[in-house]
């Protein structure tokens, strides 16, 4: 144990060579039963007083074989178990899942079923960024925001239940577009709720964006450059604020994307304040896109035309989507049964993981908690 | 009756019982403030769970009795019948002692607490000095417990506590002294004694939070944030900070023994308070005395005590009003019912002995209604500041500790200094 945490991997180079070997360093596990490590992630933390001389992940507490499942699961069977990942944005889950077998299949969703899954999913990005919100605060001493965050996820929630009737996991989608059609009042619920959360937003900025603590506690905190997150193949908004501006809505447009006016925001420090400044812009510039699909949105058809039995042809896809925490890629390969041969998740929390101990290395046990609520993970989709 | 009892009440000067050399009283006064103490935490206890959760959209406790009145009293069975557990690697007496000593530092310090200028155990001499070398040994407590636990968690709490304590002590001690000096302007001899504090308070006429106007105020604002850091409350609660440390020093501690520290913290909360609104807040004396001070005003002012409890008794008889009408809540409406008629009935006897005791003779009945303002008003200052700990939990993120440090050496510490010191130069001056 000790010694994983010390050996140098290739990205530490420049960490500075301190000598570990006097008695004053602490070894503690965070986790993995721990109240800010957000499930059942155990970090291992190697402590000079408070100062942090390396962390060491350990996880699989919550590993459930999602992805041998899928391979024993026909392509609808596995639908609804994608959304057990990444619980708290489970439509994205779904989005991609079923994208990924659109392609490999060479269907189409229609127009309106993909307007449909553009406003569900940049809701679910709202209500994933507010969980991320309140729960970051909360690890950081702030117990109000999480109260407020959670109000307001509550109506996004209710939206999903009217939808499909299930709040959580919602398996919203299906392959080749969305099984139901759009409830009466749908059009108005949204409508209802971007004018309800929008003056929420600021609200949530006037307990934090200029509070001192807060500064004090997220500036210059669990710095990581553009280059380390490329390297380290971090992406979502923990790049976007290292100041590369990289979204997948915009780099490969999927679903209708292509068709809204939006901006990416992106940081300047890549500290835990910028992330979280670039966090609560793209809550408002989901609300942009949500209002633009849910003013244009077609009639027509929900499901392109797509068989009972789902066989797609001989062949590996890799689709990719930008889910809240980043970008949540699929590779299937198919060997032409109604199984898949493989099944390959890439989730965005998983990698950007990796990137804790390149933020934390010299900060404090404090800082620690900071940077785990900044990455914004979820271990059900860590570990899957 | 017995000599011993009656001596005392023979006095007919403001004289606390420990003063006096009344054994007897200051056992009784002793009871009565541990019992209050007691109360008061309990009390403080269902008031932060309520207000902290009406700050946050949620109704709080709303099960053990009406409005969760009796959540505290089910808490405490809870915890007393909990297993109690000792870590097998703990250091098992200091495991032991450790919360004992937070608790006796807690207390002890209520024997000097100025309820008023009769309304005290005793009057020391040293009464500021002993209030904080007292109440600081509760540190020792906490770096006992963790210490003793033999656990990491506890320990970097402990010791993040201890280093804290100690660098808000100094300019804690810098803001009290800023204040003793101002107690010798008029006369030119200062006084440690509390009493005596806020007697000077009374013979200068102005509380000395407004004295030398802004420097008590800072002086003040200088306590008032540090006392935040002593007690280990948020915005600086690093020592049981629970998304870091889990809970800190008190960590492998469960049941009674993990209760005595949180009755020891908020005993804590409400002493260093006292302190404040003793040194600062002109302690037991009304607001406005030098504005309204015709003897109708003291009347008037007198009423108070007992408009509260109509006040709280009021609010008692609109939630029995607004409760549910179902069946289900009958034992709690009644409940709810028989509090009001509590706090009802102790408004009456208020109003019948402010209307009694509104000549200023010596009466017992005017003694009586004194002794009843005094209380009154010191527990009302007292309670404000106990809101503004609750306040500061629900609004404020944790400082980190280095920044914490920070603060407390390279910003608290030379404006206490700078303040003591133009303190000194303007009382030179004017005197």
């Amino acid at each position: 144990m000790t010694d994983s945490i010390t050996s140098r991997s290739n990205l530490d180079l420049d960490a500075p060579a301190t000598p570990y070997l006097d008695s004053n360093e602490l070894i503690i596990n965070m986790g993995p039963q721990h109240p800010a490590t957000h499930g059942v992630l155990r970090v291992i933390l190697k402590l000079d007083g408070e100062k942090v001389l390396g962390t060491e992940c350990v996880i699989g507490y919550l590993h459930r074989g999602v992805e041998k499942i899928g391979e024993n699961r026909t392509y609808t069977m596995f639908n609804p178990y994608v959304d057990r990942m990444d619980y708290v944005a489970a439509v994205s889950n779904g989005l991609g899942y079923c994208e990924a077998v659109e392609k490999l299949m060479n269907v189409e969703a229609p127009a309106r079923a993909k307007y449909i899954r553009v406003i569900l999913t940049e809701l679910n990005r709202i209500a994933s960024h507010q969980l991320w919100l309140g729960t970051h605060a909360l690890d950081i001493g702030a117990m109000t925001p999480l109260f407020y965050t959670f109000r307001d996820r509550e109506e996004i929630l209710k939206i999903f239940e009217r939808y499909c009737g299930a709040r959580l996991t919602t398996h919203a989608f299906r392959i080749g577009g969305c099984q139901y059609e759009t409830y009466a009042g749908f059009e108005k619920d949204v409508k209802n709720f971007l004018s309800f959360v929008a003056p929420k937003i600021d609200e949530y900025e006037a307990l934090l964006t200029t509070n001192r603590i807060w500064l004090e506690r997220t500036k210059n905190v669990g710095v990581i450059s553009g280059s380390d997150c490329i390297a380290l193949g971090v992406t979502g908004p923990v790049l976007r604020a290292s100041g590369v501006k990289w979204d997948l809505r915009k780099a490969q447009p999927y679903a209708a994307y292509s068709e809204f006016d939006f901006e990416i925001p992106v940081g300047t420090n890549g500290d835990t304040y910028d992330r979280y400044l670039v966090r609560m812009a793209e809550m408002r510039q989901s609300l942009r896109i949500i209002e633009q699909a849910v003013n244009g949105i077609p009639e027509g058809p929900i499901m392109a035309k797509v068989p009972k039995v789902i066989k797609p042809p001989v062949g590996e896809i890799y689709h990719s989507i930008e889910a809240p925490k980043g970008e949540l890629g699929y590779f299937i390969v198919s060997d032409g049964s109604t199984q898949p041969y493989r099944l390959r998740v890439r989730p965005p929390s998983f990698v950007n993981l990796q990137a804790l101990d390149r933020m934390v290395r010299g900060l404090l046990v404090a800082d620690v908690i900071a940077v785990i609520g900044t990455i914004d993970i979820v271990l059900g989709e860590v570990d899957r | 009756m017995p000599n011993f009892i009656m001596s005392y009440l023979g006095i007919k000067d403001a004289i606390t019982p420990g003063a006096a050399g009344s054994q007897f009283w200051a056992l009784i006064y002793v009871f009565i403030i541990f019992t209050g103490v007691s109360v008061a935490v309990m009390a403080m206890n269902w008031l932060e769970r309520k207000a902290l959760a009406h700050f946050q959209i949620r109704l709080g406790p709303m099960r053990v009795g009406p409005h969760g009145l009796l959540q505290p009293i089910a808490d405490a069975i809870k915890l007393m019948l909990k297993e109690d557990i000792i870590p097998a690697e703990a250091d098992q007496l200091v495991f032991w002692v450790a919360p004992l000593i937070g608790l006796l530092a807690a207390f002890a310090v209520y024997t000097v607490i100025p309820f008023g200028p009769s309304q005290a155990v005793s009057d020391m001499n040293i009464g500021i000095l002993f209030m904080l070398g007292v109440s600081s040994l509760g540190v020792l407590g906490i770096v006992v417990a963790g210490w003793a636990s033999n656990s990491h968690y506890p320990l970097i709490g402990a010791l993040r506590s201890s280093a804290q304590m100690v660098s808000y002590e100094v300019a804690m001690g810098l803001a009290v002294v800023s204040a003793i000096l101002m107690t010798s302007m008029k006369t030119g001899t200062g006084t440690l004694s509390m009493i005596g504090i806020v007697q000077a308070q009374q013979e200068q006429r102005i509380w000395f939070i407004f004295k030398f106007f802004p420097l008590g105020l800072i002086a003040f604002v200088i306590f008032a944030i540090a006392m935040v850091a002593e007690t280990n409350r948020a915005p600086f609660d690093m020592a049981e900070a629970e998304s870091e440390l889990t809970a800190g020093y008190h960590t492998e501690y469960s049941g009674l023994r993990w209760s005595l520290f949180m009755l020891a913290e908020y005993a804590a909360m409400i002493a260093v308070s006292s302190i404040a609104v003793a040194l600062w807040l002109g302690g037991w004396m009304r607001p406005f005395p030098n504005l309204l001070h015709a003897p109708a005003w003291d009347f008037i002012f007198s009423l108070f005590p007992a408009l509260t409890f109509f006040g709280l008794a009021a609010i008692a008889i609109v939630g029995v009003v607004r409760m549910p009408s179902h069946s289900f809540f009958k034992i709690q409406r009644i409940g709810l019912a028989v509090f009001a008629a509590l706090l009802g009935f102790i408004a009456v006897l208020l109003l019948v002995i402010a209307v009694a005791g509104r000549s200023a003779d010596s009466s017992v009945a005017a003694r009586f209604r004194e002794g009843i303002d005094y209380v009154y008003w010191f527990v009302l200052k007292v309670a404000v500041f106990m809101y503004l700990f609750i306040w500061y939990r629900a609004t404020w993120p944790r400082y980190r500790f280095d920044q914490l440090m920070k603060i407390g050496w390279k910003v608290m510490l030379p404006i206490s200094l700078g303040v003591l010191i133009v303190t000194a130069i303007v009382g030179a001056l004017v005197s």
